[in-house]
C-alpha cells in the first residue's frame, strides 16, 4: 500500500492498476460464458430462428409478378385502375412480350396459380393465353388477347395484376383477416366467404374453454396434492405425471377408441341402460371431442404450476384464519384462495398458450367443427400450396403466442420454468 | 384437510367425502384412457370396444395377434427402425450443445443473458405448427426438407429448451468453490469439467437428455411436414393410421409406449431423487 496521495491508484502484484485488471478479468469471463453458449445460440440461430424469419418474410414476400412480367409491371406503372378503362396498347404489347418469356421457362402458370389465390378464374387464365401468346407477333397485341379470352378486357383482372405488381404485399394478411382491396378500397370479403376470423374466434373460444376446463379439473387435484402428506402425494403424482409422459398420439388414440359411437364409454351407457343403443352419443369428431381429448392432454400443465405454488403457501393463515372464527368456505376463499392466485395465473397462461397452437389433436378428433386455426396453417401447406398465405396466419398466431408468452414471463419468469 | 378432525360437523364430513369423491373421479378422468387401452390391446377381434368374450375374461377373447402384427408389418417396423436412428441422433446434439450453454448461461457474468435465454427457449414457447411450417420453408430453400438430417436438426433444435432448464436448475446447488479448489490444485478447465463438474450434474443432464429423447420420439408435426416417406416415424405412422384406416395395432403400439413412458418416468424420479440427495437438498 503506497502512503502518499499522489498513488492512491492500487496495482496488482505485476503492477497493473487493480481497477484494469478487475475489468479484464471480468471480460475474460463474460468471454468464457459466451464461448460455451454460443454453439447452441448458433444451432438454435441457424436451425430454428432463421426458419421463423423466413416464414415471417413469406408473408409479405411478392416477388412472382414482377419476376415473371417485369416489362408489363413497369408498363401498368402509369395505368389508373379508378378510370374504369382496360390498359392500353403498350402493356398489350410487354404483356405479350413478357409471356413469351414465360411460357418458355414455363412460370406462367405458377404466376397464374399465384395470382388465383386473389381472384378465382385467372390461373385458367393464364394458361389459355399462354397457349396462344406464341402466335402473336404482330401487333395489335390488344384485339389478340381479347380474343384470346374476354378476361383481358375486364378492369378487375388488370386490376389484380397492378395490385400484385409490388415486390411487397400486405395481401396474405388482408386475407387472413377475411379482408380484400378491391376498386372502392379497403373492405371486408361477403360474409360467405369469411372464414378466417370465424376460425380465430373459434380457436381463441375452445382454447379459453379448455383453459377454464383445465383450471376446475387442476385445482381441486393441485389442492389435494398440497395437502396430503408427501408420501401419499407423491403416489398420487405418478397419476399425473404418468399421463404427461405418455406419447400424445397415445393419448389421442385412447380418447378416438373412447368416444366412438361404437367406443367404450357409449357401449357403457347402453349397457347401464342410460341412452338407447340407437341414440348414441356423438362425441368425437366435433367441438365435444376436441374439448375432452385436450383437456386430458392439458391438464399436467395446469396441476405442475398450481401444485408448486399452493406447496408454498403456509397452512398457518388459514389455521389463524379459522381461529378468528373465519368459516371453512371464508377461510379458504378469503386467505387460502388469494395466495393460489399466481398458480392459476400460471397454469392457465401456460394451458391456454399450448391450446391456441395445437394441431394434432384437433385434426384426429375435431372433426370439421372442432380445428383450429393451425389446421388450416397444415392445409395451406400441404393441400393448397398457398404458403404466402399459411405463412401470414402463421405469424398471426405467432403474434399472439408472443404476446400470451410476455404475460407468463410477466407471471412467472421464464427462468421459473420447471418440468416434472 | 388431511385428516377429519373428531369434531367435524356432518356438513364438513359431507363435503370432505364429497371432495374426495370428486377428485378421485379426476384422477380417474386423467389415467382411465391410458389404462383402457392396455387390455384392448389384447382384443381378439377386431373391434375397438371390450367383447362379450373379453368381459367374460375367456381366453379366446384375448389373443397377441396386434403385438404380432406391429412386429411383422413392415410399415411399422420401418416406422419403428426410423424412429430408433432419429431420435437418438437429435438427443446427442441437444444434450451437448445444450448442457454446455446451460453451463455457460449458470456463470456469474452473463452478458444480455435474459436476451439469450429467451432465444434458447424459444423452441418450447413457439406452437410446434409455426415451427413445422418456418422449418419447412426454410428446409426446402437449403435442400434439407426431406432428408434424415433435415428431421434430426428440427428434432436437436425442438429439443434443446428441455436440456437448458434442467441442467440449469441442477446447476443452481452446484457449489462454484469446487471448480476453483479443483483449478487450484492445478487441473485443467477440461479435466475439472469431466472430473468434477459432469458427475454432479450428471443427473440433470440425464433427465434432459431423455427430455430431449421424448421430445424427438414423439413429435409429429414437425416431421409430418419436413420428412419424405424415407423418414415415417412411429408418431407418423400412428397419425396416418388413425387419420385413414384405423387399425387395432395402434392399440398394441400405444401400450408398448405407455410401457416406455413407465420406464422413463421412474428413471426420471430417480435421478431427481439422486440428484436432490447430492445437492444436500433432502436427506436422502
Amino acid at each position: 500500500m503506497s502512503e502518499t496521495a499522489t498513488e492512491q491508484v492500487l496495482t496488482t502484484k505485476d503492477g497493473r492498476p487493480l481497477k484494469a485488471s478487475l475489468a479484464r478479468a471480468l471480460r475474460r469471463e463474460k468471454l468464457r460464458a459466451l464461448v460455451l453458449i454460443a454453439p447452441l445460440l448458433i444451432f438454435v440461430l441457424l436451425t430454428f430462428v432463421a426458419p421463423i424469419a423466413d416464414m415471417l418474410f413469406r408473408s409479405v414476400e411478392n416477388s412472382i409478378v414482377e419476376d415473371t412480367l417485369p416489362q408489363t409491371v413497369n408498363a401498368l406503372q402509369d395505368w389508373d385502375p379508378s378510370s374504369g378503362e382496360v390498359p392500353g396498347e403498350p402493356v398489350f404489347a410487354a404483356l405479350a412480350a413478357d409471356l413469351q418469356v414465360a411460357v418458355d421457362l414455363k412460370t406462367h402458370t405458377r404466376l397464374g396459380s399465384r395470382l388465383n389465390y386473389e381472384k378465382t378464374g385467372i390461373s385458367s387464365l393464364f394458361r389459355k393465353t399462354g397457349r396462344r401468346v406464341k402466335k402473336m407477333t404482330e401487333p395489335p397485341y390488344k384485339e389478340q388477347f381479347l380474343k384470346a379470352d374476354k378476361k383481358w378486357g375486364q378492369v378487375d383482372t388488370w386490376q389484380t395484376l397492378k395490385q400484385f405488381s409490388p415486390r411487397y404485399t400486405d395481401g396474405y394478411f388482408l386475407s387472413s383477416l377475411d379482408a380484400e382491396r378491391t376498386s372502392e378500397g379497403l373492405q371486408m370479403k361477403p360474409e360467405d366467404e369469411q372464414i378466417y376470423l370465424l376460425l380465430f374466434g373459434r380457436t381463441m373460444m375452445l382454447s379459453i374453454a379448455i383453459t377454464v376446463s383445465c383450471l376446475l379439473l387442476g385445482y381441486p387435484i393441485a389442492f389435494l396434492l398440497a395437502q396430503l402428506p408427501l408420501r401419499t402425494s407423491n403416489l398420487l403424482m405418478i397419476l399425473v405425471l404418468l399421463p404427461f409422459w405418455t406419447s400424445l398420439l397415445v393419448r389421442t388414440s385412447a380418447w378416438k377408441v373412447l368416444l366412438q359411437q361404437q367406443g367404450v364409454i357409449n357401449d357403457f351407457l347402453v349397457w347401464i341402460g342410460l341412452i338407447s343403443d340407437a341414440n348414441r352419443l356423438v362425441m368425437i369428431n366435433n367441438q365435444t371431442g376436441t374439448i375432452i381429448a385436450m383437456t386430458h392432454i392439458l391438464l399436467p400443465f395446469m396441476i405442475l404450476p398450481l401444485y408448486s405454488v399452493m406447496k408454498t403457501i403456509s397452512p398457518t393463515y388459514v389455521r389463524a384464519a379459522k381461529s378468528l372464527g373465519a368459516t371453512d368456505w371464508t377461510a379458504f376463499w378469503r386467505v387460502y384462495f388469494p395466495q393460489s392466485v399466481p398458480g392459476i395465473g400460471a397454469g392457465a397462461v401456460l394451458v391456454f398458450i399450448l391450446a391456441i397452437g395445437y394441431y394434432i389433436t384437433p385434426e384426429l378428433v375435431g372433426g370439421t367443427s372442432g380445428i383450429f386455426i393451425s389446421n388450416r396453417i397444415a392445409y395451406h401447406i400441404s393441400s393448397s400450396l398457398n404458403w404466402g398465405l399459411a405463412a401470414a396466419l402463421g405469424t398471426l398466431l405467432l403474434a399472439a403466442v408472443m404476446i400470451l408468452f410476455i404475460v407468463y414471463d410477466k407471471i412467472v419468469g421464464i427462468d421459473n420454468v420447471k418440468l416434472g | 384437510m388431511s385428516a377429519l378432525p373428531p369434531y367435524a360437523s356432518t356438513g364438513q364430513k359431507v363435503w370432505h367425502y364429497t371432495f374426495r369423491v370428486a377428485c378421485g373421479l379426476i384422477f380417474f378422468f386423467l389415467i382411465f384412457p391410458i389404462l383402457v387401452i392396455l387390455p384392448l390391446s389384447f382384443n381378439a377381434q377386431d373391434f375397438f370396444t371390450f367383447t362379450k368374450e373379453m368381459l367374460a375374461f375367456k381366453p379366446e377373447g384375448y389373443s397377441f395377434k396386434h403385438y404380432q402384427d406391429f412386429f411383422t408389418n413392415p410399415d411399422w417396423q420401418q416406422a419403428l427402425k426410423n424412429s430408433v436412428m432419429i431420435a437418438p441422433a437429435a438427443t446427442i446434439l441437444a444434450t451437448s450443445f445444450g448442457t454446455l450453454a446451460a453451463i455457460g448461461l449458470s456463470r456469474p457474468h452473463v452478458p444480455y443473458r435474459s436476451a439469450i435465454m429467451a432465444i434458447l427457449i424459444s423452441p418450447m414457447i413457439v406452437p410446434l405448427i409455426i415451427s413445422a411450417a418456418g422449418m419447412y420453408f426454410f428446409y426446402s430453400r437449403i435442400g434439407l426438407q426431406g432428408t434424415y438430417w433435415g428431421v434430426v436438426l428440427a428434432h436437436a433444435a425442438l429439443g434443446t429448451p428441455f436440456v437448458i432448464i434442467t441442467v440449469t436448475a441442477t446447476l443452481v446447488g452446484f457449489d462454484q468453490s469446487l471448480v476453483r479448489a479443483a483449478a487450484s490444485m492445478g487441473a485443467n478447465p477440461v479435466t475439472t469439467f469431466f472430473k468434477v463438474q459432469m458427475p454432479l450434474i450428471i443427473p440433470g443432464v440425464v433427465s434432459g437428455g431423455l427430455f430431449a429423447f421424448i421430445t424427438s420420439f414423439d413429435e409429429v408435426v414437425v416431421v409430418l411436414f419436413l420428412g419424405s416417406a424415407g423418414q415415417k416415424t412411429l408418431p407418423w405412422q400412428m397419425f396416418t393410421g388413425l387419420r385413414e384406416q384405423i387399425s387395432p395395432t395402434i392399440l398394441a403400439v400405444a401400450s408398448l409406449m405407455v410401457a416406455i413412458s413407465i420406464v422413463l418416468l421412474t428413471v426420471l424420479e430417480g435421478l431427481r431423487r439422486r440428484s436432490e440427495r447430492l445437492r444436500g437438498l433432502s436427506p436422502g
